[in-house]
């Protein structure tokens, strides 16, 4: 049974069809990947970018003696529930530090409570109607509005939403980011070392690569039931501390540098070896002299992009307890401290709306550092790749 | 501190020793070579040999006393065993210095120390997956002392309750007893896992086959970096961003259709996660796929095949293996996936198979355990250990398997790439 050219033209062009079917389905998936991305984005610049402001009221500071003992007593009545509480907590001691402020009374621009805060940023506030009226009334005058937000990059986590900020947990990541890469890094490139170009091909070596790739997709979570089996319980490491937490990442980022530095490693040519060789260099000298400094700027690269994994890490550090509540700012490495992702956590349990604002702000800071670390990997490898 | 100010102390007599093991043996080697003697090695080498022997026994030896001391629970005082390091410094020194001789192989000696070094550091990611094993089977046994196994794995009641007032020598005062069936939270795991899958297959699977074989190379170099980023976000932030933008849509989005939607819907946490694991699909796909020899399209597109028809039938049967290996590892991915559900799902053990509802996950219950107030001996905070143990197994296994896969994969095509 034969078919006439029309059915065959038609089949063909069914064919056809299906086929430009198929390219437009699989660009729309790479294009829904792409959307999602900007939606996320989009949604937490939406959600996050008023947690950089502040409302700001200008207000009679009165410092008196009274103020001394109950700080609320500083300011007046119509405005003291508008002022944040955690300003008015600073008075006795910021009349300590100065005593030439004792008797005086001046206009200042104070941090004003998060109502008033969330009320000028258009939101649903607890404001009672008397209050708005007040802070409608200061607008007018120029005495209230939303200035740059300079505690949420000084301060540590507070109670209150306006005295919140996430310099303690900033700091809190780079003592625990020092202690992983000061574990890893040596570790890590040793282990690549010692695997391409010195291990002998045998069932140990073998045993070896395999177990990195398998370390490499052990679930996080994982790593810090080590860490609190191994390094709190046994050894007695203190818990939440920037010490435990980074020898608990530096376990999970070490399987990422032995990957990256074996094959920077491998993409130096065979040729320098052997002619480093045939001169009478040691394996060790090769190694030394030409092959590590032939493959650092790989070796960076893939460390850049293990240290913003280990940043962005919030599973483990969970776990061995670094989801702790830090006020104050404090280089340490073995007292109680708190990471960023761990804070935009800790944040992300507060509902009211004014911690999501802060949820939401600190998500931005920990992107803007990311996205910063893997574009200077990214950089570095532009400058350094060589063809060979 | 006082063991501060030792352990400083110790740390310069050892630095001190080392200096002055390099400069005595560099001295030596340098007087024999200039009275005209021919030596196996450079006087640099013999200083450095000098400095290992003096350094390496004496840290071994405070290493292993610390560890013993730490282990067996042996009081050694801590002045004696530096003071015992230090001794054994200065041997070190002793022999560093008299094996500056012409005869003394001080490279391959160097060699050998450097060689035992490297190989020590390669086995520490061994010691840390025994150390993951172990660390997690023993509190695991200790569980199931508590409980019994059989209940722990077919239960369908997980209530852990009171457990921690039993801990307390309290636990006469309260009735209930607590219960420990994982399977709710397993299915709550393999329901969210398998929302995440839908999502992540189909749209990972699709966007890798038109980078592969569609995109002009443009739209290649700039869609990388896009799913690059989108693998970089912290998974706090997708758990952020599917508790508070996705979970309300879906509530709403439910109720336009009647239906009754928890906040804490397992649907929202699993559609969050798939977008996560997108880029991890599509970017091993992509590999895969490229890896298929090109002779086998033209093959296919010589006999008149179209090209939708050439990747269905010829590219995608071929690179079958490889994405079935990116599928289990993106499943091993999502099993033991935290942040997301810890912030978007249940806390609540919930069997049902409903999505909008909400439910509980592994790691979400290994997350409450441990990080409430109960005592660390209590049922609860073992049985974190006992779900850790079933994660470890099951993800351990679905690797191994998407191991074994991709390298078939690869034999199956070396000798076509060229």
């Amino acid at each position: 049974m034969s078919q006439s050219f029309d059915e065959i033209t038609a089949q063909l062009r069914r064919r056809h069809r299906r086929s430009a079917n198929l390219k437009r389905m699989s660009m729309g998936a790479l294009i829904l990947a792409a959307a999602f991305l900007v939606v996320f984005i989009g949604d937490m610049l939406v959600k996050g970018l008023p947690a950089f402001q502040q409302a700001q009221i200008q207000i009679e500071v009165n410092y008196s003696e009274q103020a001394r003992e109950i700080p609320p007593a500083a300011v007046g009545d119509d405005v003291r529930s508008l002022v944040s509480r955690g300003y008015l907590r600073l008075i006795p001691s910021r009349m300590e530090e100065n005593p030439e402020l004792l008797g005086t009374q001046r206009m200042e621009w104070v941090i004003a409570d998060s109502t008033v805060d969330q009320y000028l940023k258009g939101h649903n506030s607890e404001l009672r109607p008397k209050e708005k009226r007040v802070v409608d009334r200061l607008v007018e005058q120029g005495r209230a509005e939303l200035r740059f937000n300079t505690t949420f990059f000084t301060t540590g986590d507070s109670r209150m939403p306006e005295m919140a900020g996430i310099a303690a947990a900033a700091m809190g990541t780079v003592m625990t980011l020092i202690v992983t890469m000061a574990v890893c890094f040596p570790v890590g490139v040793m282990t690549a070392v010692y695997l391409e170009e010195f291990a002998p091909d045998n069932h140990l070596t073998q045993i070896i690569e395999i177990n990195i790739n398998n370390l490499a997709a052990v679930p996080s979570i994982l790593f810090g039931l080590l860490g609190l089996a191994v390094y709190i319980n046994f050894f007695g490491v203190p818990r939440s501390s920037p010490l435990v937490g980074g020898l608990t990442l530096a376990l999970m980022t070490l399987p990422v540098i032995i990957i990256a530095t074996r094959t920077a490693l491998r993409s130096v040519p065979d040729g320098i070896r052997q002619a480093a060789f045939g001169v009478g260099c040691s394996r060790w000298q090769v190694v030394r002299d030409h092959v590590l400094p032939l493959s650092l700027p790989g070796i960076l690269t893939g460390s850049i992009i293990g240290m913003a994994q280990a940043m962005g890490e919030t599973a483990p550090l969970i776990i061995v307890g670094m989801v702790a509540f830090i006020p104050d700012v404090s280089a340490s490495f073995t007292n109680a401290a708190t990471v960023m992702p761990a804070q935009v956590f800790t944040w992300a349990g507060d509902p009211s709306p004014a911690f999501v604002e802060k949820t939401a702000g600190g998500i931005l800071v920990l992107l803007a550092v990311l996205i910063t670390l893997n574009a200077t990997a990214v950089l570095l490898r532009k400058k350094f790749e060589r063809r060979w | 501190m006082l063991s501060n100010l030792t352990l400083l102390t110790f740390c310069a007599v050892l630095a001190v020793l080392g200096l002055i093991a390099f400069v005595v043996a560099r001295a030596k080697a340098l007087r024999t070579r200039q009275a005209g003697v021919a030596m196996y090695a450079q006087p640099d080498q013999y200083a450095w040999f000098s400095v290992l022997a003096t350094a390496g026994p004496a840290i071994l030896v405070g290493a292993v006393g610390a560890f013993v001391m730490l282990l067996l629970g042996a009081e050694i005082p801590t002045p004696y065993l530096l003071a015992a390091s230090l001794v054994i410094a200065a041997i070190g020194l002793f022999v560093g210095v008299m094996q500056v001789r012409p005869d003394f192989h001080a490279r391959q000696a160097i060699e050998r120390v450097i060689r035992l070094a490297l190989a020590c550091a390669a086995l520490v990611s061994i010691v840390t997956t025994f150390g993951i094993l172990l660390s997690i089977i023993s509190e695991a046994i200790r569980f199931f002392q508590m409980q019994s196994l059989w209940d722990f794995l077919t239960g369908t009641t997980w209530a852990p309750g009171d457990s921690f007032l039993a801990a307390a020598g309290r636990g006469g005062e309260v009735e209930s007893v607590a219960q420990f069936g994982s399977v709710p939270l397993f299915v709550g795991t393999f329901i969210i896992s398998l929302i995440a899958m839908l999502v992540a297959i189909p749209v990972g699977l699709l966007a890798a086959i038109y980078m592969a074989e569609f995109a002009p190379p443009r739209i290649r170099t700039l869609a990388k970096p896009v799913l690059e980023v989108l693998a970089g976000i912290p998974t706090v932030v997708y758990g952020f961003f599917a508790a508070i933008t996705v979970a309300p849509i879906i509530v709403d989005f439910a109720g336009f259709f009647g239906l009754d939607a928890s906040y804490n819907n397992a649907l929202a946490p699993g559609v969050v996660m798939g977008i996560m694991i997108i880029p991890f699909i599509s970017s091993l796909s992509d590999d895969v796929i490229n890896a298929v020899p090109d002779s086998m399209r033209e093959g296919s597109l010589a006999l008149g095949m179209t090209k939708s028809e050439t990747i269905k039938s010829v590219v995608l049967p071929a690179s079958l293996p490889g994405i079935i290996s990116a599928s289990l590892l993106a499943v091993s991915r999502a099993l033991g996936e935290t942040m997301i559900v810890v912030m978007a799902a249940g806390m609540r053990p919930n069997l049902t198979a409903n999505p909008l509802e909400d439910m509980t996950t592994v790691t979400v219950r290994i997350v409450a355990a441990l990080t409430g107030d109960q005592e660390f001996e209590s049922a609860e905070t073992l049985s974190a250990f006992a779900l850790g143990l079933v994660l470890f197994v099951v993800t351990l296994a679905l690797n191994m398997v998407s191991v074994l896969m991709i390298r078939r994969f690869r034999e199956k095509y070396r000798t076509n790439t060229l």
